[in-house]
Order: C-alpha cells, then structure tokens, then sequence
C-alpha cells in the first residue's frame, strides 16, 4: 500500500470515528486485525445462526408429537393358552407375547450364557417366566420372523426364524445362529393385573 | 468453446437481438452443432446421450404420475390400482416409468464400464468421472424412494431393510433409523418425505448432468483409442449430424427393447409380492431389491462373522457395520478409480493384461448380481464371498499393480492415423 493510499485509509477510518488510537503509524497493522476480527466475528455468528435455522429443518423429520403420544399399548392376556403366541402393535411394531410352556421355559434356562452371541440370562429377559413378551422385529435388519403360529417354521433352537436373511432365535428371543448382532428386544411393561400387561 | 462459439451469425434479426444479450445461441451452436467430437467413436458412445433421453422420459412421466398420485398409506396402494385402471392412458404412463427405471440402470451401467474399458476416467477427466458416480448414487436414491410409493409388500419392507442398514452404525444409528422414519417403523411420514424427495432427486440428477456434460466439453470425449484429439481438422467431426444421427440410430434401437417390455413383459422386471399392498406385521419369505441393486446386496449379505474379509475389523465393528460400509465403499470407491489405476495408457485395447481383468470384474459383477437374488444360504453365500473379494481385490490390488507391471502395446500416432491404419481406403485424396 503507497503511503498516500494508507494516508487515506487513515483519515477515512478517523472519520469513522469510535476505537481509533490515533496517529501511531501502526495504522495498516491496525486497520488488518481489525477487519480481520470483523470478518472472523461476522462469519461465525453468521455460521452459528445459519446451523441454528437449519436445526428446524433437520428436526422435522424425527419423530412428531402424535407419533410419541402413541407410547402404550394394553394387552388381555386371558384367552391365551399355554403354547400359544399372540402379536400386538405398539408404536406401529409388532410385539410377540408367548405363554410359554415348561419345556420352552426349561430349554430356555438350561442354555449356557457362553454359547450365546448375545449374552443375557432368561430371568433377565422375563418378568414371569410363563410370559415372554418381546419386539418382534428382527435385530438384523428390521423383518418379522416366523414362529408365531404352530404352523411357522421356528428355527434350530424352537423359537423364531427370520426368513429374510435366516437369524435363528431360541424360545427366551435369543439370537443363536444368523446375522442378526442383538437378542430380540424386551419392551418395557407391567403387569396392571394378573392377565392384563401394560406395554411401554 | 469460445472460440467455436465467437464465428456464430444469424441473418435472424430477433436471433442476433437475443444472442446480443443472452448469448444461448452460439452457445447451443457451439456445444451441439459444431462441437468437435472425435471421429472414431463406436456405439459404445452412444449411452451417455441414451440416459439422457431416458431421465427425461422418467421426468416427462413422473410428473403425470404425480397428478394422480397419493402420498398417504391408507391411499397410495389403491391410488397406483386407480392409475392402472381408470386414469387415461394410465397404465402406459405407470409402465414406462416402472420400466423406464430398469432402463435407465441398464444404459448407464454399460455407459460406465464403457469409460472403464476405455480409461475414460483418466487425467484430465477425473472430476466428469466422480460427477458421474454421483449421478450414479443420485440416482440408486431416486431409484429406491421411487419404489417405496406404491405401497407394496417389497415396497414396505425393501425400505424396511434399506432404512434399517444405518442401524449398524453405534451409538447414533438408532437414533438416525428414527429420523428417516419420523416413527419407530416405516409409516406415513416415512411415505411423504420419500415421495417429495423422490420428486426432488431428479432435478438435482439434472443439475449433476448439467455439470456432467461442462467438464465433458472442456477436455471434449475419449475415444476408443484413448489417444488425445491432436489437431481438430484430421481427429474430429462435428457433433451434427454426425453423432446425432448415430445417437438417434441408437435411441430408436433402446426403443424396439423398451417398448417391447413396456407392452410384452411389464412386470418381468418387477415382483409379484409388490401388488399385495403393504403389511407391516407379515415379512414376505424372500425380501429381493429390484435387479439393479443386487450386486451391492451381494456385498452386503457377505459379510458375515465367518467371512474372512472381515476378520481384520472384526475386533472393531460388527460384521453387520462392516456389510454396509462395504457396500457404500464399491461405490466410492469408484471416486479413487482413476488413481488407482496407475497404466499411463487409457484403453484397455491397448492394455493387453488389463484387458482380461476388466471383463473378469465385469462377469464378476454379474456373478455378485446373481447372488444377491438367491436367497443367503448354502452355496450361495460362498460364492458371494468370492466374488466380493475379487470385486475389491481387482479395485484396490490388480488395478495399481497392473498399471505398474503391464507393458502396453504401441499407442497409434493420432485418432486419424488409427483410423487410416485399419481402414487404407479411407486415405483421403491429397
């Protein structure tokens, strides 16, 4: 910058006005760390407050109120035999209820926790042990697996089977054998009285 | 470009009033008349052209889809029915765009391993060659939110299946599952988004195109020979008529096969599941993406615990997580392509090692697209574990240590000279 061209900046910055320390020579020094602030200063106000607007944009898409206030589901448990499954809807999935039966519950327990891909006890999985209620969706990569009717294929292991990319599951929902990384998911329920669940 | 550009004159005085202030005219005429191409290109040249044709068809129909259409769970199965039987002409709308999607994979997958063949993802075409693989994904994301509107069966749970990969992904997969939904499961707001998406995708397909065909103009096409154009006069011809009567040629050709799936065998290329309408308590027993997906279905399905690829990461992620990153990574990978190959000569005809690998990835890729149909068990599982294998070991290994190793044959001098070499009657008259 040629001395005439600083000049100028200077008396037009004097001019301005507020913040200027006067004449020291330092004037194109100071006049760069200044702009340089405002820039960084604007640019990241302005980048905080775009992310902000965008956060409205991004957020609609989760789930919206109506969709949440659908959280709980009440169940009859009454009609169901001993070796029967029924399933329920909560939240749009469906969930498995089986009244197990001694067999089922015993072939359950007996399983050695080293032999599973995903450890977890049955007692862990059950609040009595004649009910297994669990999410019936696959933990692979999101189908229904068969075994809820007599008629249904139900794996190596007497439980579920998912036809889409053939995880076996055992009669506690475990995963045994297949991709599928997770034991089928136990929602959170309870008992409101001796036949009737509450589920989520 | 300019410089084609700058020679154009119109006796049109509205013409030369509108190119002085907008000058679209020398343009059009710089680009699409006179603009130089070289003059060896093979019908392989022609799919590029061929896409376009066909996005523009799937725009053309899609947009009269939409006035009949109903994004609504409770309304879209029976308002596809609707188009089917009542709406005028409905039926062939829906077809061409059904079949039209089939279509426009099949053109652009030959369209791409014609640049593979021909090195035309090499210096300086890198950029038109990553533009192109976004078009690709664009497109396979267009392709699938599409599916999901008629509200079937495989509709349903194909979005089931694709939403659900980013689960594999720890801690935020979930939450990001949820996200795509707006719910806990594929539901109506899951519908609404995929269908203004899928009215949006095309456009920004357009766009890409747009770009696509700007860093085409610059460096102007590969040919067969993959030998840079030298001198404009002895290499090139222009566009017109030359090459828009070949493309029309080929179009009519695309035609015959379109339109004979199109009246002859519409739902050949689709499922029989997708007319049930969608229940979202029963799982269909076999869960198949449409054709053009299965190879990366393929890849995905292949890793499991056993699977040897997946051994080195397996400390680290599940081979679920593992599955969708090599998924997503075949296509990527295509970004790395042209360095990766590291043979300064383009076309594989003068690559005489490169040469047999490119058609083994491509039966490769066949293979994967096989596999991924039949249903994960027994053989099949194997198989696609081979060929997953060789599909990454020929991308990231063969590709660089060929181009190392080979010894090409002679380049020919020029376009023209490769011409007149295989043609001596073709010398012209001095």
């Amino acid at each position: 910058m040629s001395d005439t061209a600083a000049g100028a900046d200077q008396a037009h910055q004097a001019a301005d006005g507020a913040g200027h320390d006067g004449a020291d020579g330092n004037a194109e020094i100071d006049e760069k760390t200044r702009r340089d602030f405002l820039i960084m200063s604007t640019a990241a106000v302005g980048g905080v407050g775009a992310a902000m607007a965008v956060w409205p944009l991004i957020d609609q898409m989760n789930p919206a109120k109506d969709t949440l206030a659908l959280a709980s589901t009440e169940v009859d448990l009454s009609p169901i035999e001993v070796g029967q499954s029924i399933t329920v809807v909560w939240r749009g999935k469906p969930v498995f209820i089986r009244r197990r039966s001694a067999e089922e519950i015993k072939a359950a327990e007996d399983v050695k926790l080293a032999d599973l891909v995903d450890p977890q006890s049955d007692k862990d999985r059950v609040q009595k042990p004649e009910w297994l209620i669990m999410v019936g969706v696959c933990t692979h990569l999101g189908c229904i697996p068969l075994g809820q009717k007599s008629s249904d294929p139900k794996g190596e292991f007497g439980g579920w089977f998912c036809p889409c990319h053939g995880s076996h599951y055992d009669t506690s929902g475990r995963i045994r054998k297949g991709p599928a990384p997770t034991n089928l998911p136990v929602p959170g329920y309870e008992f409101l009285q001796d036949t009737v669940v509450k589920i989520g | 470009m300019s410089s084609q550009g700058s020679e154009f004159k119109s006796n049109s005085a509205i013409v030369n009033w509108i190119e002085y202030r907008l000058p679209v005219f020398s343009f059009m005429n710089g680009q699409l008349n006179e603009y130089p191409t070289p003059k060896n290109l093979n019908y392989m040249w022609n799919f590029g052209s061929l896409a376009g044709i066909v996005l523009v068809i799937m725009i053309a129909t899609g947009i009269t889809l939409a006035m009949h259409y109903t994004a609504h769970v409770d309304y879209a199965f029976d308002s596809v029915e609707r188009i089917m039987r009542d709406v005028n002409y409905g039926w062939l709308i829906r077809y061409i765009h059904m079949n039209g999607g089939s279509f426009f994979f099949i053109v652009v997958y030959i369209h791409i391993f014609r640049g593979l063949y021909y090195g035309s993802y090499k210096a300086p075409r890198e950029i038109l060659w990553i533009i192109g693989v976004f078009i690709l994904l664009a497109m396979m994301a267009t392709a699938f939110m599409g599916y999901v509107l008629p509200w079937g069966q495989m509709s349903f749970w194909g979005a089931t299946v694709i939403t659900n990969l980013f689960s594999a992904f720890p801690i935020i997969g979930e939450s990001v599952v949820e996200w795509l939904w707006g719910g806990f499961v594929v539901d109506n707001p899951t519908l609404n988004r995929f269908y203004a998406l899928h009215y949006l995708l095309p456009f920004v397909i357009v766009g890409l195109v747009f770009v696509h065909l700007w860093a085409l103009h610059v460096h102007h096409s590969n040919n067969p020979t993959g030998v840079e154009i030298k001198n404009l006069g002895e290499d090139t011809i222009p566009f017109h008529p030359y090459y828009t009567i070949k493309d029309l040629f080929g179009l009519g050709v695309l035609l015959i096969f379109f339109a004979g799936f199109v009246f002859y065998a519409p739902n050949y290329m689709g499922h029989p599941d997708n007319y049930i309408e969608a229940n979202p308590l029963v799982t269909p027993a076999h869960i198949v993406p449409e054709w053009y997906f299965l190879p990366f279905y393929a890849i995905l399905r292949a890793f499991t615990a056993d699977f040897f690829l997946y051994w080195p990461v397996s400390w680290l992620i599940s081979a679920k997580l593992a599955g969708v990153l090599a998924m997503f990574g075949s296509i990527l990978l295509f970004v790395l392509l042209p360095w990766l190959d590291t043979s300064r000569v383009r076309s594989c005809r003068y690559r005489p090692v490169y040469r047999y690998f490119f058609w083994i990835f491509l039966i490769d890729c066949i293979v994967l697209g096989v596999v991924g149909g039949k249903p994960a068990e027994g053989v099949w599982v194997t198989i696609g574990q081979i060929a997953t294998f060789w599909y990454f070991f020929h991308l990231v290994i063969l590709t660089p240590l060929i181009g190392w190793l080979e010894t090409p044959k002679p380049l020919p001098e020029s376009i023209s000279a490769s011409v007149l070499q295989d043609n001596p009657a073709a010398q012209p008259a001095e």
